[in-house]
């Protein structure tokens, strides 16, 4: 079967690698590929939801043809970040996320955490929701404190170390605040909830008081347009409880 | 968002040699958000992360010096702050979010810019766009005869009504800070009040900062012996919103008599609002709800309210009211 990994990684190209040669203008956006979560391409064979829905980007509608045929096959070597640098950044950084350094190379200096987190690294679980720090979805950790980071640059979090949602738990060894928000139901559309649950995760460590009215304080950061606030609020009691 | 040379020094001496035009940043809060919006275009960035300004000292005074880089939440959670400024700590936690609280730093919330939906508007102050005479002198004031319902009542002008959006800088216009700061011409310090500048004829022109100019620390002096304090935010929300109104007081009550009284508001000036007018209007006078009222009437006396803000002139005046019952009680 057709390993279709670089299908989901089409869209992101602005011309295929095979070009080398051709230089993008500054201004064009152009996103390097370093796929460092290989793990996605590995399942399916490359095929997830997530996979079609990303080859459907503009490219795949606009040009009418069905998504799923693959031009030529892929092997582990379109994998691998082109060989022509054609991005517009000049910075290198490396950045501690989840508690694994990932090197970046040729960053755009206003690349935001939140961009570099979604786009560059494919860790996709923190949200951009407003990207001017209204709505908290894109709340990470970064030492151990939540912040917004669609509000911060990534140039600026050498030598931090940054906690996002897919470091917080996995589904076989859940973070017990993520445990308390699927008993709790505490999301319905589940936009907002990455967010949600590392902003409260993160309040267990902060000076709040003991109602109600202090978790809804300490957690007005978050804004959830579904409404599941009552059992988001829950979710936190519980913990708070759990660990009083 | 326009590009930007960045650069990380790790010595107040490198800061203040970076080549000018260039912006500090530190928590980015406001910086981030102005940039993404093209309001701040700085050509460079200068990151002052890496800079000592980040403790909490007591000084030999008695007073508390607070480091510029100090973060707005370590702020309000020491227990100095708590137990001897305990309006700053309640004017820090009343605003913005947990997260914003957690990045924004003393240094920044004393530079935070105005939320007049036609200042942050990209395209205000150029050919075409919205007037703005804070973002490009001489193109005009849209807020004027257009949405100001959050805009400024007190100490504004025909060229800008923006209000100041800082609870902390209200806080700490009653406590009387002082603001250390130092340029490529020295050290030299500043009481708060001097800071932040009235709009006038200068919009453009917020605070007394020089150009290559770093805030390195803000001092509080001694706390009143036997004073309270109390911080009132009044807003549509009860979370995550700038003031419609706010007030913060510090009160020393004797005998049932006023001995020491402090007043600043907020959410109704173009600069955090220190009422001299409501102090001399206490001073020495009985605690009584009826001298409360009489010295609000004072604060707001001279408000130049506009259509649709003023509600504002009542809301403030029983918002101080309410803090001086909260601080007297």
């Amino acid at each position: 079967m057709a390993d279709h990994s670089d299908l989901r990684l089409k869209h992101l190209c602005s011309q295929p690698a095979s070009q080398p040669e051709d230089k993008l203008a500054p201004d064009q956006q152009s996103i390097e590929l370093e796929p460092l979560a290989p793990e996605l391409a590995a399942v399916n064979g490359g095929l997830s939801r997530r996979s079609f829905l990303s080859g459907l980007g503009a490219t795949g509608l606009l040009a009418g043809a069905a998504p799923m045929v693959v031009a030529a096959p892929a092997t582990a070597a379109t994998l691998a970040p082109p060989a022509q640098e054609t991005t517009a950044g000049n910075l290198t950084l490396t950045l501690n996320i989840n508690g694994k350094d990932y090197t970046l190379r040729n960053l755009d200096p206003r690349a935001t955490l939140l961009d570099t987190l979604r786009e560059r690294l494919l860790l996709s679980g923190t949200k951009k929701g407003c990207d001017h720090g209204q709505c908290g979805a894109c709340t990470v950790h970064v030492n151990g404190r939540r912040v917004n980071s669609c509000l911060s640059f990534a140039v600026m979090h050498q030598g931090d170390q940054i906690t996002t949602i897919e470091g917080l738990g996995q589904p076989d060894n859940l973070h017990p605040m993520q445990a308390a928000f699927v008993e709790h139901d505490g999301y319905q559309c589940g936009y907002c909830t990455s967010g949600q649950i590392m902003s409260a995760a993160a309040l267990l460590k902060e000076p709040i008081g003991p109602s109600d009215e202090d978790i809804k304080h300490a957690m007005a950061g978050n804004i959830c347009r579904c409404g599941a606030y009552t059992n988001i609020v829950a979710a936190v009691r519980q913990v708070r409880q759990l660990r009083a | 968002m326009q590009t930007f040379e960045y650069v990380k020094p790790q010595t107040v001496e490198r800061a203040l040699t970076t080549p000018l035009p260039s912006r500090f940043i530190a928590g980015g809060t406001t910086l981030v958000d102005l940039m993404k919006l093209t309001v701040e275009t700085p050509p460079v960035l200068v990151d002052i992360n890496s800079l000592p300004l980040a403790s909490i000292d007591k000084l030999p005074s008695g007073g508390l010096r607070i480091g510029a880089l100090v973060r707005n939440s370590d702020l309000a959670w020491h227990p100095d702050v708590q137990s001897s400024y305990a309006v700053l700590s309640q004017a820090i936690l009343s605003g913005a979010s947990p997260q914003l609280r957690n990045m924004a730093t003393t240094g920044g919330n004393l530079l935070q810019r105005t939320r007049c939906a036609y200042f942050r508007d990209p395209n205000a102050g150029t050919p075409g766009g919205y007037g703005c005479n804070k973002r490009t002198p001489g193109t005009g004031c849209a807020a004027l005869e257009g949405f100001h319902r959050t805009h400024a009542i007190l100490g504004t002008s025909d060229h800008c009504i923006a209000t100041h959006p800082s609870d902390m800088c209200v806080a700490m216009a009653a406590l009387e800070a002082v603001i250390h700061l130092e340029g490529p011409k020295g050290k030299r310090e500043l009481p708060i009040a001097e800071f932040h500048k009235l709009p006038g004829d200068t919009p453009h022109i917020e605070n007394a900062l020089e150009p290559g100019e770093l805030i390195t620390q803000v001092d509080l002096p001694k706390p009143i012996e036997g004073a309270r304090s109390a911080y009132l935010k009044l807003r549509d929300r009860a979370s995550y919103e700038f003031a419609l109104a706010s007030a913060a007081v510090v009160a020393k009550v004797e005998g049932g008599r006023i001995q020491y009284v402090r007043i600043a508001m907020g959410g109704v000036g173009t600069k955090p609002w220190r009422s001299h007018e409501a102090e001399a209007a206490l001073n020495g006078k009985p605690a009584t709800a009826a001298n409360f009222r009489a010295a609000a009437e004072a604060a707001l006396a001279t408000a130049h309210p506009r259509t649709d803000n003023a509600f504002k002139v009542e809301l403030a005046k029983r918002c101080l009211v309410r803090t001086l019952k909260l601080a007297t009680a």
